[in-house]
């Protein structure tokens, strides 16, 4: 497939995605970046990052691989702070409070700001359990029937629950690729958060595995604020409202070269790398 | 073009003929370190059987030691052993791990945390004698314990912390970050992370790690005898303060006496020296597929 196929293709796919006109970003951003920078051990790896997240939307950030795009998803949620060396400066804000001044608990950040890896990671111990682990370890006092309701809500969510009714028992090792990932969306769902950042959470799987990922996240998307890294730019444009594009500049620092609505970005870009990129001349 | 495809071909037979020759002769030199090992420890054992077997009794192990071979045992040997050799696991196990969580989960990245895990695992290679010297100033004189069971529990408990803290380091190392991570990110404390997520998959190793130092601390004979410097007890241990003497100084005393009874006692000692060592590491490899099993089971 040349690249203006692939761009041509692009195209298609937008239009048949319902459109996103009038959004006012600036009123509705559940989460938003001021100024955002990150350097790891004192090299800058991101600068000036402003973003706004709209609620109910799913933002794409996509960009050539070591762009940074990870490293502002991880900012999101303070896992940076896991990170050695890692630091952070500008702001995030999150309903209006900034999450790295100082009487914010990153527990409780997380615990509001779910998040899922490039890997399924599910925990060595039972489906149920695994669903079950955020509930516990966050101290929700419930009873068994609530919690196995809770548990049964956000695996109906994650489009697990049929394939794992039968089983909530068995180890989670026992599980395909493709459902330890859906299982790792239930995990995160089910503590309820209001924002699901999902790190490039099909690159391990198969095209059928992919879809029903991309599908879910349509459809959940209306309860939550979704934000997923991706490299693959037809994902990008099959799922999401907004697309923010990443570039590294010369000194292999990270920024944001063109946010705003997908269709948009695809098909009239204003940046000549951002098209460049999408059409697949850059990789 | 022919000569160079003809050169091209010469040189790969000979590089592949080196790798084939080293692929057969490396097999060969690593077994010879294994044979070697195996054939001295299969040596003593034999020797030691053959001259203690006939002596192993009842009495070796209800007697106290006594000048007449045909009566003596190793009771308070054997009991101080449990005891000091007990009480130090019982000190020494949770101090490891607690120090290896603090040292990777709550001090990592930092420069002194580095430089103290260095010097833990250099502390590993400290002469035992010297653990016993310093137990003998500090516990038993500095803090006036006295030279007591407590003195040698605590004494075995900081010669084998070093060696049993690099193994629970590396335990919890085992743990993959992916699933740190999962934790962290719904939410989970650090204590959270490190009770549900890195004891259950570390516990094994560090369990092994565990028994391993107290194995180790099973044979010491040179920082008990600095502690204790008994040899010749005929009285049970009963209390933290009471005297006490080990297995190793007691064979240590019979092999020291001219008469070759004791020297069959003392390899009938020996015998049942090994058959404790043997117990608990078949006790850790038990301990280790039983937890292992719960991890992966399906």
């Amino acid at each position: 497939m040349s690249a203006e196929d692939l761009l041509e293709k692009i195209k298609v796919i937008i239009r048949e995605e319902e459109s996103v006109e009038g959004a006012d970003v600036e009123k509705d951003a559940a989460i938003a970046t001021e100024g955002l920078s990150v350097s790891y051990n004192g090299r800058l790896a991101v600068e000036g990052v402003n973003l706004k997240f709209r609620s109910n939307t799913i933002t794409a950030i996509i960009g050539p691989s070591g762009c940074g795009k990870s490293t502002v998803l991880r900012s999101l949620n303070r896992m940076n702070d896991l990170v050695p060396g890692a630091r952070v400066t500008g702001k995030v804000l999150f309903r209006g409070v900034d999450i790295y001044s100082k009487d914010v608990d990153p527990v409780f950040i997380r615990s509001r700001i779910g998040m899922v890896f490039q890997r399924p990671n599910p925990f060595p111990m039972s489906v149920f359990d695994n669903v079950a682990f955020g509930l516990r370890v966050n101290g929700f006092k419930l009873t068994k029937d609530e919690m196995k309701k809770r548990v049964q809500e956000a695996l109906i969510k994650a489009a697990l629950w049929d394939e794992v009714k039968d089983r909530l028992d068995a180890h989670a090792y026992s599980l395909s690729g493709g459902q330890q990932q859906r299982l790792c969306i239930a995990r995160a769902l089910a503590v309820e958060p209001e924002v699901l950042l999902l790190d490039e959470p099909t690159v391990s799987l198969d095209p059928i595995s992919t879809s029903k990922i991309e599908r879910l996240l349509v459809a959940i998307k209306h309860d939550y604020t979704i934000i997923i890294v991706t490299h693959n730019m037809q994902q990008a444009a099959r799922v999401s409202d907004y697309t923010a594009v990443m570039m590294t500049d010369e000194n292999l620092v990270g920024r944001v070269t063109e946010f705003g609505p997908t269709k948009e970005i695809f098909t009239s870009p204003k940046d000549q790398r951002t098209e460049a990129y999408i059409s697949g001349r850059v990789s | 073009m022919g000569d160079q495809i003809l050169i091209r071909d010469q040189v790969d037979r000979r590089r592949s003929d080196l790798k084939r020759w080293l692929d057969r002769i490396v097999p060969v030199v690593l077994s010879v370190g294994v044979f070697f090992g195996v054939t001295v420890l299969a040596a003593l054992v034999v020797d030691v059987v053959l001259e203690g077997s006939h002596r192993l009794s009842l009495n070796l192990i209800t007697n106290y030691p006594s000048a007449n071979p045909a009566e003596a045992g190793m009771r308070s040997a054997i009991l101080g052993t449990i005891a000091t050799v007990g009480l130090s696991a019982v000190i020494c196990i949770p101090l490891s791990i607690a120090s290896a969580i603090y040292l990777i989960e709550y001090a990592a990245g930092k420069r002194w945390a580095e430089v103290l895990r260095y010097n833990i695992a250099n502390l590993a290679g400290v002469p035992s004698v010297v653990f016993g010297v310093v137990g003998l100033g500090f516990l038993v004189y500095g803090l006036g314990v006295g030279r007591s069971v407590l003195a040698g529990a605590f004494t075995l408990a900081i010669l084998t912390l070093p060696y049993v803290t690099v193994t629970c380091v590396e335990a919890i190392k085992t743990v993959p970050e992916d699933l740190k991570f999962g934790a962290y990110a719904l939410g989970a404390t650090r204590f959270q992370v490190v009770r549900s997520i890195i004891l259950p998959r570390a516990l094994p190793m560090m369990l092994t790690g565990g028994i391993l130092g107290i194995s180790r601390a099973i044979g010491e004979a040179a920082p008990i005898l600095v502690i204790s410097g008994l040899l010749f007890i005929r009285e049970d241990p009963t209390s933290l303060f009471d005297r006490f003497t080990v297995m190793p100084l007691q064979l240590f005393n019979w092999i020291s006496r001219p008469q070759p009874a004791f020297r069959e006692l003392s390899a009938a000692g020996i015998i049942v020296l090994l058959l404790i060592l043997l117990a608990l590491n078949s006790l850790v490899i038990y301990m280790r597929y039983r937890l292992y099993r719960r991890l992966e089971a399906t």
